[in-house]
């Protein structure tokens, strides 16, 4: 990749369902060119990809039927940079408490409770200190929002509330339980584009790194 | 959902105008199922419904039973919230707010003020900014629409024909919404004045169209999709996700047909994607044609 496109990576969005055109107005604020995931060849010369908010038990079976998912798990294992929010916090977790067994990506060692917070009379929005981000806090917004019940040890929080993680990141991967796509916010996914420039300035391909077993 | 943390409202503002349309954000690209039990909740979830609406009866029995159609029965809505994961809709009658206020204290995740039930006020529909829980409704054209918005619609979805298995009223709905859109952005700020009072819709909202070039808030489809193809079909003339009734559980195979009209409404745009999910369903459910309804059958001109 040439330095240019180093400094505007080519970000994906999972766009099986779900609230897709806002993490792409907000990649393109923060100077990323993006593209729609809705079948395995979209994932061809991807420098990031974002799984958005949406229903994950949709994005797992239509992924899953189309080998989507599998393409996606390969790619996201050998290192490929991941944002998941809501739904796609789901996605990416290693296990799921509060719904039955259901189709994953999976690889990030935390385990996430769906509809953690209640049904959507219970959905809120509240400020949520993100030190990683600083001041101010961030706005979030909590839709059937799921929560983080435990994390692995290569896992940092980035964020809790009430008293439970709500933003998570490893090496290559960045999850939050609200919506920063929602709201004028753009600091979260300045903080992904950043980590995936500062990736594919150091090399060609993911698979040329090696990545922390799962 | 764990019931040890239900309830806990206290995380944070609830009710917010961000937090009723978010969701709707989230539900974009999807299909919303009518369901009437546990049994085909469970079959729309696995079939990859986005949400499912409850009711007690489909549209189209609803129109074969005739008399007054109402919210349905808590306890039937109970076992669906109970039997799936993803969000649960349910129906009150236009101005019932009573009925609003039931499913509510339920904690259903979305209202449908419907036309497809029997209007409960013939003057004004529900003061849905009081409400926590969002409310989606139905409108035929720009105006209506926004009216609804006005009173706190935080979704909105094209009326149709409900119950016909017939699309030509969604998309006649789909087409008089996107029109007027155009009108209105590419009207000058004085035209504004006379098209909001033409339309019956708040000058603020006419404004923000025109600004923006699209509605304040989601917009789905609704009324008469029976096939893949027709879901996709609504997908192109821009809705942002598809509600289907009568159309799955009409049907000689349900879970196939719901299965092919998720895969369509994610690949509206790929027509091989549509014709290999559209083989081999069996039979559609059996359509009406709009013109034997006659006036007093129309559905879609109730609520105004």
């Amino acid at each position: 990749m040439s330095a240019a496109d180093a400094r505007r990576p080519r970000i994906g969005v999972l766009a099986v369902q779900g609230a897709v055109s806002e993490h792409e107005a907000a990649l393109a604020d923060v100077g990323a060119r993006t593209s729609r995931v809705r079948s395995a060849v979209d994932l061809e010369a991807l420098d990031g990809i974002v799984i958005p908010g949406g229903e994950s038990t949709t994005f797992g079976l239509v992924a899953g039927e189309s080998g989507l998912l599998d393409a996606l798990r390969a790619r996201v294992d050998r290192g490929l940079p991941v944002l998941g929010t809501c739904a796609g916090m789901i996605m990416l977790a290693s296990g799921i408490e509060g719904g039955g067994p259901q189709p994953l990506v999976g690889g990030m060692d935390i385990v996430v409770r769906r509809n953690a917070f209640g049904r959507q009379v219970h959905s809120f929005e509240a400020p949520v200190d993100v030190p990683a981000l600083g001041d101010p806090p961030v706005r979030g917004i909590f839709i059937r929002a799921p929560w983080i019940e435990r994390v692995g040890p290569g896992v940092e929080v980035l964020a809790e509330h009430g008293g439970h993680p709500v933003a998570a990141r490893d090496a290559t991967r960045i999850v939050a339980a609200f919506h920063p796509e929602l709201t004028d916010d753009r600091r979260l996914h300045r903080l992904f584009v950043e980590e995936v420039r500062e990736r594919s300035a150091g090399t060609e391909h993911e698979e040329d790194t090696v990545v922390g077993a799962q | 959902m764990s019931d040890d943390v239900a309830g806990n409202g206290a995380q944070g503002a609830t009710g917010t105008d961000a937090v009723k349309a978010g969701l709707a954000r989230m539900l974009k690209g999807g299909v919303i199922m009518d369901v009437v039990d546990a049994g085909q909740a469970k079959i729309a979830e696995d079939s990859g419904a986005c949400a499912v609406m409850a009711l007690e009866r489909i549209p189209a029995e609803i129109r074969k039973a005739g008399g007054v159609a109402r919210m349905s029965d808590p306890e039937m809505i109970m076992g669906i919230q109970e039997a799936v994961t993803i969000p649960v809709m349910a129906k009150c009658r236009i101005g019932h707010y009573v009925e609003a206020q039931v499913l509510q204290a339920l904690e259903i995740d979305y209202i449908d003020e419907s036309e497809v039930l029997t209007p409960a006020d013939e003057a004004s529909h529900v003061d849905k900014r009081a409400f926590t829980v969002p409310f989606v409704c139905g409108a035929t054209n720009l105006g209506e629409a926004l009216r609804r918005v006005a009173e706190g619609a935080a979704m909105i979805r094209t009326k149709g024909e409900a119950g016909t298995g017939n699309v030509v009223e969604a998309v006649r709905h789909m087409k008089t919404i996107t029109q007027d859109i155009r009108r209105v952005a590419s009207a000058t700020p004085d035209e504004r004045f006379a098209i909001a009072k033409e339309m019956a819709a708040p000058l603020e909202l006419i404004e923000w169209v025109g600004l923006h070039g699209r509605l304040p808030v989601v917009n789905f489809s609704a009324g008469g999709i029976a096939t893949p193809a027709d879901a996709a079909l609504m997908m192109h003339l821009g809705a942002e996700g598809v509600f289907v009734g009568s159309g799955i559980f009409m049907s000689e195979d349900p879970p196939a047909r719901a299965r092919a009209i998720v895969e369509a409404t994610t690949h509206w745009d790929d027509p091989e994607v549509v014709a290999r999910v559209s083989r081999g369903l069996r039979e559609a459910m059996p359509g009406i044609e709009i013109g034997e309804l006659g006036e007093g059958g129309l559905l879609q001109t109730r609520g105004w």
